[in-house]
């Protein structure tokens, strides 16, 4: 071939590439859009007012225009058509008053808001560093966490750095939960490298549990506010989740397995016994408490479903088996 | 632009013949196009890097842990396929062929990210795109150093890396633009990526020139059916062993053990300032633009200088850095600072450290040369990366960057004594003005 030739060859190579991605880039949003305006309304109730009662919260899933929406159903009727909201959250946390949603912040560096809102006042801001991971409220409204982590930091290590600060909600006032005193089997110790996520808060407006870890080892730790001191409890278990009751908290342990592969837990507080959930999938998400019995979370769709996720349940006592509870959802939230 | 359909004399040559007053003509078509070829891979490759933790934590479910895990992948296996890269290179003495299967294997990865479920597939997918990288990255330079005269090797790759690092901030550009037009849809962006990955091999394939080094100069089609060509000399791997080479390794790893990777220093500029930390995900498009604005003039003036003191002088821009981002200008000015220094030091050193290699091992194991001191720069990095780790533990942020900062000013005189030889030896032979 000559030189013209080839370059002959090159331009169209370069036109049929450019006008196959411009055709299916089309396509994927036309499809986007007849996905809303077909199969979506059956399902949905019209987009409207939060939901009173007993409800879950969560992030929808289902493909379309209304991904990643705001959405609510009935406690009572899990299944059932859902409410979308108005907004957009990528996680979401709630109480009766407070809605805490954690968005992409429009343009087209990615970054992130968090901000909880209320029925009376002011939306308060959150302090985000970075890709936000966990989101949670304290039960009484009084506080709210954000994790984020901040960077795959190093290519030695598999290292990251979170960040993970509370906000007093009443003046906004933020801390980072690094400059609290930590305290290791009664010695306080400062370890540069440990970070801190997945908080969740007791319902006494100053215990709080979380995930602290360094020196590649991740810890449960108990936390207060008011003393800012957390102390470690116990080795390999991470985003804890407090019960209703505040008797067991529920978290990820990772035990031998492969990085990433997670299995579901419920430590008894008083007992120390722990007991592991009758899921054998791997979860990766902080879960919620449906009731004292139950807990739920979310797993992401397989195969051809990729892009989604459902939320399924599973009894706290290790016995029975997880059920799919809401499909198309993410970040569950139960507010009672 | 003219494209390479005249076959192109041997480099040393047509250096001579241009000389030094025509010092700003362009440089050659093949050297832009490898620019376009990398262009064009970046883009593909940072649209994806961009948008990964969104998908692995948002989409797949995965926690900043595995996240963290499956990053460490991403960087760690280049570096050990590089020097098979450029062995096999010079051995079948077509670095176009073998740039050609890296980057192919690179772009079949995109499009085996869209049904890649799960941590281990998506691990998997990111180590086999990371071995493509490894594979291209010594031959590509090999074809800069065979296309450039030897004078204005420093300038050559200057452009390449510009080009280069361009298509690392256009790429996440790119990505976000796609998730506007289609939100929470990763397969397009991987579908987009491909694409673009697609061009970048089909601009290789078809129009780069089939630069022959040992041959020195392209073999025309057709070639092989009139008068055969002198058979080329076999590589002999006793050739990389010079002692200049040897003192080369020396002072490029010695100087990469006190390289503290850009991701420790960002999250010290973050540590210390609310800004930084808002807006982290933007330091490293700072970085790069400062290595985009900068990878020409500092390629020049390394063909001017020489291209050993640019290498080491280079360091002292990363100094720099580590005093800023050590604690000692605040807020925002030392934030933009630090990323200033940076990018420089990466305009200095980047390009340059394959530059000088070119000009110290002979044509037929150029290619293995490159990725001999760019494979021990990675591993000093890399090892650099574990000692600062244990640094930050013991001393605490700042305390660690200016304790690596004094290593690193004790270490700079000391590479340029070890490249005492070398800096005589590169320096162009007509920088008289």
């Amino acid at each position: 071939m000559s030189a013209r030739a080839r370059l002959a060859a090159f331009a169209a190579v370069a036109v049929l590439v450019v006008v196959a991605v411009a055709t299916y880039l089309l396509a994927a949003r036309a499809d986007r859009t007849a996905a809303t305006d077909g199969a979506g309304s059956g399902r949905t109730a019209p987009a409207g007012v939060m939901p009173t009662g007993p409800r879950m919260l969560f992030r929808h899933m289902g493909t379309g225009a209304d991904y990643g929406r705001l959405a609510a159903v009935p406690l009572d009727d899990p299944g059932g058509p859902r409410r979308l909201l108005a907004d957009s959250c990528d996680r979401v946390h709630g109480t009766r008053e407070h809605v805490l949603c954690v968005a992409p912040a429009e343009g087209v560096v990615p970054t992130w808001t968090a901000e909880v809102r209320s029925g009376s006042g002011e939306p308060v801001p959150l302090p985000l560093a970075g890709t936000p991971s966990r989101a949670r409220l304290a039960p009484d409204g009084s506080y709210a966490a954000t994790t984020t982590f901040v960077a795959g930091d190093s290519y030695a290590q598999g290292g990251f750095s979170t960040r993970t600060v509370v906000t007093r909600l009443r003046d906004g006032r933020s801390t980072d939960l690094e400059e609290f005193a930590l305290v290791v089997d009664g010695d306080e110790v400062s370890p540069a490298d440990r970070n801190y996520w997945g908080v969740t808060f007791a319902g006494d407006g100053d215990t709080f549990y979380v995930t602290v870890a360094f020196d590649r080892t991740t810890y449960l730790a108990r936390g207060s506010l008011t003393s800012r001191r957390v102390e470690t409890l116990r080795t390999d278990a991470e985003c804890p989740s407090l019960s209703p009751d505040g008797t067991r908290v529920a978290y990820k342990k990772l035990g031998d397995r492969a990085p990433g592969d997670w299995r579901l837990a419920v430590l008894d507080l008083a007992t120390g016994e722990e007991t592991v959930l009758a899921e054998r999938r791997g979860v990766d998400d902080q879960v919620e408490w449906l009731d004292d019995a139950t807990v739920v979370y979310g797993l992401p769709g397989e195969g051809a479903r990729a892009g989604e996720a459902d939320v399924w349940a599973v009894p706290a006592d290790g016995t029975g088996e997880p059920t799919l509870l809401v499909e198309q959802a993410w970040s569950p939230a139960v507010v009672r | 632009m003219y494209l390479s359909d005249r076959p192109r004399p041997q480099a040393g040559n047509a250096g001579g013949a241009r000389g030094p007053s025509q010092g700003t003509r362009r440089v050659g078509s093949t050297v832009v196009l490898m620019g376009l070829v990398s262009l064009l891979t970046d883009i593909s490759s940072e649209a994806v890097s961009a948008v990964l933790p969104l998908y692995l934590t948002a989409v797949v479910g995965l926690s900043p842990l595995a996240y963290g895990v499956v990053d460490g992948l991403y960087h760690g296996v280049s570096a050990l396929v590089r020097i098979l890269g450029g062995w096999l290179s010079d051995r079948a003495d077509r670095p176009k062929w073998v740039a050609f299967a890296g980057y192919g294997l690179s772009a079949l990865t995109k499009l085996a990210l869209l049904p890649a479920q799960g941590f281990a597939a998506v691990s998997a997918v990111i180590t086999v795109d990371r071995l493509g990288k490894g594979i291209r990255t010594a031959p590509r330079d090999a074809i800069i150093a065979a296309s450039a005269p030897e004078e204005s090797l420093g300038r050559a790759f200057g452009v390449h890396r510009a080009l280069d690092t361009l298509g690392a901030a256009l790429g996440p550009l790119v990505a976000f633009g796609v998730l506007v037009l289609v939100p929470g849809d990763y397969a397009a962006v991987f579908v987009t990526s491909f694409a673009a990955a697609l061009l970048g091999l089909a601009l290789l394939g078809l129009v780069v020139p089939d630069v022959r080094p040992r041959r020195g100069r392209p073999v025309p089609d057709g070639a092989r059916t009139t008068a055969p060509v002198r058979p080329p000399a076999p590589p002999s791997w006793r050739r990389l062993a010079d002692p200049s080479m040897r003192r080369l390794v020396a002072a490029a790893g010695l100087l990469g053990l006190l390289t503290i990777s850009d991701g420790f220093l960002y999250l010290s500029l973050q540590a210390r300032d609310d800004l930084a930390a808002q807006y982290f995900p933007l330091l490293f498009v700072g970085t790069n633009l400062a290595y985009f604005a900068l990878a020409v003039p500092l390629g020049r003036l390394a063909d001017r200088l020489g291209r050993a003191r640019v290498l080491v002088g280079g360091h002292l821009f990363l100094l720099g850095a580590y005093v800023v981002a050590g604690g000692a200008v605040p807020g925002l000015a030392g934030t933009l600072t630090c990323l200033v220094l940076l990018g420089a030091f990466y305009a200095a050193t980047d390009g340059v450290l394959p530059a000088l290699t070119s000009t110290l091992v002979p044509a037929p194991v150029r290619a293995t040369g490159i990725a001999t001191t760019q494979t021990v720069v990675a591993v000093a990095r890399f090892a650099s990366s574990l000692l600062f780790g244990a640094l930050w533990v013991g001393l605490g942020r700042g305390p660690a960057v200016l304790a690596v900062a004094g290593a690193l000013a004790l270490v700079v005189p000391l590479a340029w004594w070890l490249l005492r030889d070398v800096r005589a030896a590169g320096t162009p032979r007509e920088v008289a003005p």
